[in-house]
């Protein structure tokens, strides 16, 4: 049986991939279990310049959920290659940059950085919604999907990868746009932007007012936009939003996908990507499938 | 990775104050005071996230140590329909703890409400070293552990903010008189943030060696996600420190409090 798949000329050892921000640069995680059983890390979102994020309070319990804000705190680009891709190299398991900016310039100044160093693929985070410039503002429209991705592409010597919002009116029209500028793959869905208030003070309980919803609350919506998706491109799907077993992964992998990322439940269940691996071995097992690859699209309509 | 854990004993301290006395090697082996436990309070979606509660205390012979929360949410009340015998999973022990005071040193500890509970496994854990505990609680029925911080220290002084017992007022109007006529080689204080704040701002100004267990609302507890921050000085400028793992305690002159 092999779990292997591959997803824009990347070979990954199994579909499941770190999601980027729940997992830092791996080493919190590496002290619960070991990361070479990883298909894949997407690392904390990298900007040019270090960014010290939003004011707390950043998170928001909600129903099945949370809503965050941490808004990209990261070192910046320079301190990742230098201080973080010696200790994930340590690993077998692909190293995938996730990376965002303010202008299509930034995107792709840090995109051709990237392109020179140690690591298998480049996520596109076009779909922030913490941040007040940038991000989100090209995720939010087909036309700017494409002007960011196509830019990026020109110097992108990595497989590129573009990680889709949910905050849009029709998410295929996106993902044709961003397959259109020469995504190798297309990942979805970031958080979907959302809201809480504190009551007895009458207050929004995140200092930025707004975050993006995780958790199992968003899977139904994430799972439907896959399914739209990989009806729409023909490139692969990283699939993500609220998975929390190996039932919620192949749920991705049915509707469409080829790999699933995984971030809130590990805050939950820190060997969340461990525990759906090996479920996922056993379903197939169990189902009668050769391989992991096969559950990709295999739903029964 | 399993982290389950037995439940030996559970109390009511106070009115929505519980204890929960849990049985762990692993636990208990590596504690040190001021790190705090993450609990998981269901299996369900409600009440989604674990919930960081600091170690009140801790017996190495019995393998066990108790943590005391305040119910006042979802999470807390589910933590309620927890028994003696009962299975709890919860991480820990996490974050980075107190510095201990060396034998022969003089130290205080002013505690407020919930937050005394980490001071306690502080105060039993530093032998040969003079202690004085400040205890503030909002009126007589919120005093718990009175007598375990009075067997923990040398000297106990318990303030109220109504006066139905001990001194009335706040619990920095006794601690202040006592440092006007004492010098104590280190503070450590957690509490209200008012409290901790006009701690941790007497001491750096008189130079006292003084640590502040802070506070603030987890998502993975491990230091991965980023949403625990609290603002730290960085040379001329400031940064976002994780309370979840470059804390929860943290020199009161590093911190900046708003």
């Amino acid at each position: 049986m092999d779990l292997s798949v591959n997803i824009a000329g990347m070979k990954l050892k199994n579909p499941v991939i770190a999601a980027s921000g729940t997992f830092g640069f791996g080493k919190e995680y590496s002290k619960f279990f070991d990361l070479n059983k990883l298909g894949g890390i997407s690392v904390k979102g990298l900007t040019l310049e270090p960014r010290k994020g939003n004011e707390p309070p950043r998170i928001a319990e909600t129903p099945g959920g949370i809503l965050n804000s941490v808004g990209l705190q990261n070192p910046g680009v320079h301190a990742f290659i230098r201080d973080e891709i010696p200790f994930l190299r340590e690993f077998d398991t692909a190293v995938i940059a996730n990376v965002a900016g303010n202008t299509v310039d930034d995107y792709r100044a840090i995109v051709e950085i990237l392109s020179d160093a140690d690591i298998d693929a480049i996520e596109l985070n076009v779909s922030c919604p913490n941040v007040k410039e940038g991000c989100l503002l090209f995720g939010s429209t087909a036309a700017g999907v494409f002007d960011v991705t196509d830019a990026v592409r020109k110097v992108c010597k990595k497989p590129l990868i573009v990680k889709l919002s949910p905050n849009v009116t029709d998410i295929t029209e996106i993902a044709r746009a961003a397959e259109a500028a020469g995504a190798d793959c297309i990942s979805l869905i970031n958080t979907i932007l959302g809201m809480s208030i504190d009551v007895e003070k009458r207050k929004p309980v995140l200092a930025n007012v707004m975050g993006g919803l995780s958790g199992p609350a968003v899977k139904p919506v994430a799972v439907r936009m896959v399914y739209q998706t990989a009806k729409a491109v023909k490139v692969p799907i990283i699939g993500m939003g609220g998975i929390s077993n190996e039932s919620d992964a192949i749920e991705f992998m049915l509707a469409g996908a080829s790999a699933v990322m995984i971030g809130t439940a590990g805050f939950v269940n820190p060997n969340v990507w461990v525990d759906t691996i090996q479920g996922i071995e056993e379903y197939i097992k169990e189902n009668g499938f050769d391989n992991a690859a096969d559950l990709t699209g295999a739903l029964i309509e | 990775m399993d982290f389950r854990e037995r439940i030996v004993k559970t109390e009511t301290l106070a009115k929505d104050i519980h204890l929960i006395r849990i049985r762990s090697e692993q636990i208990t082996g590596k504690a040190v005071p001021g790190q705090f436990v993450n609990v998981r309070c269901s299996n369900g979606l409600d009440a989604y996230l674990r919930r960081p509660i600091s170690i009140c205390s801790v017996c190495p012979t019995d393998k066990t140590f108790d943590i005391v929360y305040m119910k006042r949410g979802k999470g807390t009340s589910l933590l309620c329909g927890f028994c003696e015998g009962d299975m709890i999973d919860v991480i820990g022990p996490l974050g980075s703890g107190f510095t201990m005071p060396s034998a022969g040193e003089k130290i205080a500890v002013v505690g407020g409400g919930i937050g005394i509970f980490p001071l306690l496994y502080l105060l039993e854990s530093c032998n040969g070293v003079n202690k004085t505990a400040f205890l503030g609680f909002r009126s007589k029925d919120a005093v718990v552990m009175k007598d375990a911080f009075e067997y923990a220290s040398n000297k106990l002084v318990v303030a109220t903010d109504d006066g139905t017992f001990g001194v009335k007022g706040f619990v920095t109007k006794p601690f202040f008189d006592w440092l006007n006529v004492n010098r104590p080689d280190r503070v450590y204080t957690c509490g209200p943030l008012p409290m901790i704040k006009s701690v941790a701002e007497h001491c750096v100004k008189k130079k006292i060696f003084c640590e502040v267990s802070m506070e603030q609302r987890m998502g993975c507890g491990i230091g991965a996600c980023l949403v625990c921050s609290c603002k730290v000085k960085e040379g001329p400028d400031f940064d976002y420190a994780r309370v979840c793992k470059d804390g929860p305690v943290f020199p009161a002159e590093k911190l900046i409090f708003e």
